[in-house]
């Protein structure tokens, strides 16, 4: 008895110390500058800077794009270990608790995805990053970026971080053959929108495919009529405070969703925006309104632009273009802020954002870049984003972080999720206006 | 309870004490020494943390920025204003109270059949058994395929002429305007009782199992000696038997219903109208996407309250049964 | 034995819930064999056209590196929270103190707690002590969070063993620590495979601690699971494939041992 008891508990311990002491050696192995288990392949010495690039692209199109990317600077910068910390979840929220906690908790990783605008501010507001004022000079970046994108990553005349790709929110994705075969026109002005989405009811197809177990595919159709109510001046207005939400031009929009949300599939609440995609892929539904990494889903399922799959601005926003941008900027406290700046300032190069956005399937944030190497969908998308530019009618994704602050976003999105059901505007109305007063913060 | 746990614990010292007290006293510091460590951990891991977070709750905490500014009891009276909030205390109730009802009743009765000395006991308990094995995250997007009310289990149902809208449905009952919601059995909720059961019941069975082959058949034969039918015997000797395993099995799954975070995220996250919505998922919403770190404390704090409710009378319950 | 049905109806029954049971299993296989393009809702019964193992190469090759911090992991923290959890319930049930029922249930609370609403002062206390961003840290938070459950279910296992044998022990001259050694421990050996299958499983499955604490280089299998899926595209084939994978430990764990767990709880369930 006495000798089992013995044998077991030696076991035990000694197994739990070995296993901490691996453990152990593996935390410290990682801390420390130098990098066994780099991918560069051509360690010199011990002494390669260590950087946490921190973003939410573990899979698909955006991992291999930041694996490009990381493989491009570290041909650049041999010295300088860009290590890939991309953590996952639906959207960045997993990732966003685990950048908030370790910001919160004096950790930060060297340089973060962060959408430009409202979201990027919060931590700017916080006191947790440094400015890049410096860096845009040196890398004569004022003139390359659109000034609305610049102004999107500045506040109080500093700018805090990098843009590095730019998404388009206000597109319808439809399936060409369902199209035809119902004797409909891609849609320019809300009325052919309801006229065609009648048609299409009346044949049995679901005009609008909508996936919002996860709110925000929601959301993003409600921006999309603001913007096109609005216009995209008075739109932006809507987030300084200037435009109240009782706004007429607020209700109508409000209303139009309303109508929108009488097209769309009985089985919204169940699907994620990409099962929604499938239902336009499957010829169930028409259309589905969606920032452009939904082209990115149907060319994986093996269909082809133009030919397959048509786009076209949502009703009423041809003119507009609703960004939603990812940037990278400097926290404070960061280990190595040179080796950081090293690492932003290759964000910003041609090469940097050709080779990123194009595998990527988003387009670059420099208006300068020869588009010829991009693929037809991103091409036009390149196209309306310069006409944008030049019409000033670049917007700000409210669903994407960059119009309003998180809070309000998340209060937003509380009560869209109990609009779709209840429908109920005026209700609707007076819990934006509420949620409003968290704007400015 | 306390005088009845007192006069207990003086049983027990006097009773030791009859039998040589010197070496005794000696163990009895040591049987706290080992107790230490663990104590400690929980203090700090435990009640440090929902100090710090009763704290937070408290506060004007709201942004990024820490303010811990006292705000009195603001953040609890805006979340029980919210509909959200409301129709997550509605669901929690009845999650909680149908989940483990429905683990308890399937467990119960999967192990009384596997313990009519079948064949291949063995491949059916583990069968059982598997889904444990799994993640709730895993479980959850499994079950959002397979209650999902266009294809899933409604395209074999559609041949009877039966397609549940399970978790999209928004519908409650019975519906009792309470406050902002309706009060009632989302009926949503029955399609995440069903995939958290699936994953639980193996435990309860294998609980149950256990329970039932610890009953000396001597006692079933007694009874049945007495004249007593199959029913009779079940009711009046096996059930009694089974009662501290169905108290086991009930703090388990309490302790999981309550927290229930990854399964509703995964499989349907919030819901239609909040249909689904848990605290927990609120709160983690709240926290890291919104930023409402006082708000989020706030609710977490409402939880812990929630637990206590449910978990005391249990404690009372099972300390009375030792004394 | 109770003899409450006929044999033929048992059978029935047992097979059709046993099909049920099965169904989410059925939909995880099929799924992870198909290629990218044959995966949709309304095709998710059906088989895949040809069987494709291309699914598993690419979650495996992205899971391997994780499986080991998993193994680095789970078997420390379930070795320890087991043993802290048996000293404990020794100590509550056969060494009463003047509150330990009260002791007891503080413990007993902190099962309860929801960890997303600690996670802040956690890391911030995981950081102060040095243990941030390394599987120990995350051995220590999962021993810590596993200390109430451990507890009572060792306490309960050892309130089946009779007073009388620790009495007599006494008698003996057995101290505090022979009697655990010679009489407790080796009387509860099923109890240990209870409570490590639980506590491996437990361990095994845990994301949210796993994906705070630890960095890139020591995430757990958990989360490398969770990273095949994107913040856009989800391929559903080479989730369910690393479902799969990422299951087999724990799976096999249930397959080998599932006999010890009833027998584990059968012993210790005499008392409840």
């Amino acid at each position: 008895m006495k000798k089992k008891f013995s044998i077991f508990a030696a076991l035990i311990m000694a197994l739990s110390m070995i296993l901490a002491a691996c453990s152990n050696s593996g935390g410290s192995g990682n801390s420390g500058a130098s990098g066994e288990d780099d991918n560069s392949g051509n360690t010199v010495g011990g002494d390669k800077v260590k950087l946490e690039i921190f973003s939410w692209w573990t899979a698909g199109g955006e991992a291999d794009a930041l694996k490009a990317l990381l493989k491009g600077f570290e041909e650049k910068y041999p010295n300088i270990n860009a290590v890939n910390a991309a953590v996952a979840g639906g959207a960045g929220s997993n990732a966003k608790a685990v950048l908030a906690t370790r910001m919160q908790g004096g950790d930060p990783p060297a340089t973060f995805q962060v959408h430009g605008g409202a979201e990027l501010f919060t931590w700017v507001d916080a006191g947790k990053m440094a400015t890049l004022d410096k860096l845009y000079e040196k890398n004569g970046w004022n003139g390359v970026f659109p000034q609305k994108i610049i102004d999107m990553n500045s506040k109080n005349n500093h700018v805090w971080a990098v843009p590095l790709d730019i998404h388009r929110g206000n597109v319808i994705f439809y399936n060409k053959k369902v199209f035809e075969e119902n004797g409909v026109q891609p849609p320019k002005t809300f009325e052919e929108f309801f006229a065609a989405a009648e048609k299409l009811k009346a044949n049995g197809v679901t005009p609008l495919a909508l996936g919002d177990k996860n709110i925000w595919p929601a959301t993003m159709l409600f921006e999309n009529t603001l913007l096109a109510k609005l216009g995209p001046e008075k739109y932006a207005e809507l987030w300084t405070g200037e435009v109240p939400f009782d706004d007429p031009a607020v209700k109508e929009s409000a209303d139009i969703f309303k109508k929108m949300l009488g097209y769309i599939n009985e089985n919204h609440a169940s699907l994620a925006w990409q099962d929604a995609a499938q239902l336009v892929i499957d010829g169930k539904a028409a259309m589905t309104v969606m920032g452009d990494w939904a082209e990115g889903y149907f060319v994986a399922k093996g269909w082809e632009p133009k030919k397959d799959f048509g786009w076209i601005e949502t009703p009423g926003t041809q003119q507009s273009f609703m960004v939603i941008n990812d940037s990278f900027g400097l926290p404070k406290g960061v280990e190595n802020p040179d080796a950081v700046k090293k690492f932003l300032s290759y964000l910003g190069t041609k090469e940097a954002q050709v080779t990123f956005n194009k595998i990527k399937g988003s387009i670059p944030a420099r208006t300068d870049v020869d588009k010829s190497k991009f693929n037809v969908y991103s091409k036009s998308t390149i196209e309306d984003f310069q006409a944008a530019k030049e019409n000033s009618s670049l917007a700000l994704s409210l669903a994407h972080g960059s119009a309003a602050s998180p809070g309000f976003l998340t209060k937003v999105n509380n009560a869209v999720n109990v609009f779709v059901t209840q429908q109920n505007v005026d209700q609707f109305i007076s819990k934006l206006k509420q949620a409003s007063s968290l704007l400015g913060k | 309870m306390q005088s009845v746990d007192t006069n207990n614990a003086a049983n027990t010292i006097t009773k030791f004490n009859k039998k040589g007290s010197k070496p005794l006293s000696r163990d009895r510091w040591l049987a706290v020494l080992f107790l230490l460590p663990s104590l400690l951990l929980i203090a700090v891991f435990v009640y440090g943390f929902i100090g710090w977070t009763g704290y937070v709750s408290f506060s004007n905490w709201n942004s990024l920025i820490p303010d811990l500014s006292f705000a009195g009891l603001d953040n609890y009276f805006y979340i029980f204003q919210t509909f959200r909030f409301q129709s997550d205390i509605r669901n929690m109730i009845f999650f909680t109270v149908f989940f483990i009802a429905v683990v308890v009743f399937l467990g119960q009765f999967l192990a009384i059949l596997l313990d009519q000395k079948i064949k291949g006991e063995s491949i059916f308990r583990n069968i059982f058994l598997f889904p444990m094995a799994l993640s709730f995250v895993v479980t959850g997007v499994v079950w959002r395929w397979v209650l999902n009310p266009k294809t899933g289990v409604n395209l074999i149902l559609d041949n009877f002429g039966w397609t549940p809208e399970w978790y999209t449905n928004t519908a409650v009952v019975p519906s009792w305007d309470i406050f902002q919601i309706q009060f009632g059995l989302p009926l949503a909720l029955i399609s995440v009782i069903i995939a958290a059961a699936w994953q639980m019941t193996g435990f309860s069975l294998a609980m149950y199992l256990a329970g039932l082959r610890g009953i000396p058949d001597e006692h079933r034969e007694a009874a049945r000696i007495d004249g007593a039918n199959e029913r009779q015997v079940y009711f009046k000797v096996i059930l009694p038997q089974l009662k501290p395993i169905t108290f086991g099995v009930i703090v388990m799954m309490l302790h999981i219903s309550l927290k229930i975070f990854d399964l509703i995220y995964t499989m349907t996250g919030p819901g239609a109208n909040f249909v689904t919505d848990m605290p927990a998922v609120y709160m983690f919403n709240a926290t890291f996407q919104g930023n409402f770190y006082a708000q989020g404390a706030a609710i977490a704090i409402v939880m812990l309250l929630l637990v206590a409710i449910f978990i005391v009378p249990y404690l009372i319950r099972s300390r009375k049964g030792e004394a | 034995m109770t003899r409450t049905f006929s044999k033929g109806v048992v059978y029935a029954i047992l097979i059709l819930f046993s099909l049920c049971f099965l169904v989410p299993f059925y939909v995880l296989l099929v799924t992870s064999l198909k290629p990218f393009d044959e995966v949709s809702f309304a095709t998710m019964w059906q088989l895949p056209s040809t069987i494709d193992f291309s699914s598993y190469a690419k979650a495996f090759d992205k899971l391997a590196p994780n499986f080991w911090n998993s193994v680095l992991m789970v078997v420390p923290a379930t070795l320890l929270s087991a043993l802290l959890g048996s000293l404990n319930g020794y100590v509550l049930s056969k060494w009463k103190f003047k509150g330990s029922e009260w002791v007891f249930t503080a413990l007993l609370f902190g099962m309860f707690i929801p960890y997303q609403s600690i996670l802040i002062p956690l890391i911030q206390t995981i950081q102060k002590i040095g243990l941030y961003n390394s599987i120990a840290g995350l051995v220590l938070v999962n021993v810590v969070y596993g200390i109430p459950l451990t507890t009572l279910m060792f306490r309960n296992f050892y309130a089946s063993i009779p007073e009388s044998m620790i009495e007599s022990a006494q008698i003996d001259g057995a101290g505090f620590i022979r009697i655990f050694r010679h009489i407790i421990v080796p009387l509860s050996i099923t109890g240990f495979v209870v409570v490590a299958i639980w506590q491996f499983t437990n361990i095994w499955n845990e994301f949210l601690f796993a994906i705070t604490i630890t960095g890139n280089n020591q995430h757990p299998v958990m989360v490398a699971l969770q990273n095949l899926a994107g913040s856009q595209i989800v391929h559903w084939n080479i989730q369910m494939a690393g479902a799969i994978l990422a299951a087999l430990p724990t799976m096999l764990v249930y397959v080998l041992a599932g006999r010890y767990f009833i027998r584990g709880l059968l012993a210790g369930s005499v008392k409840g």
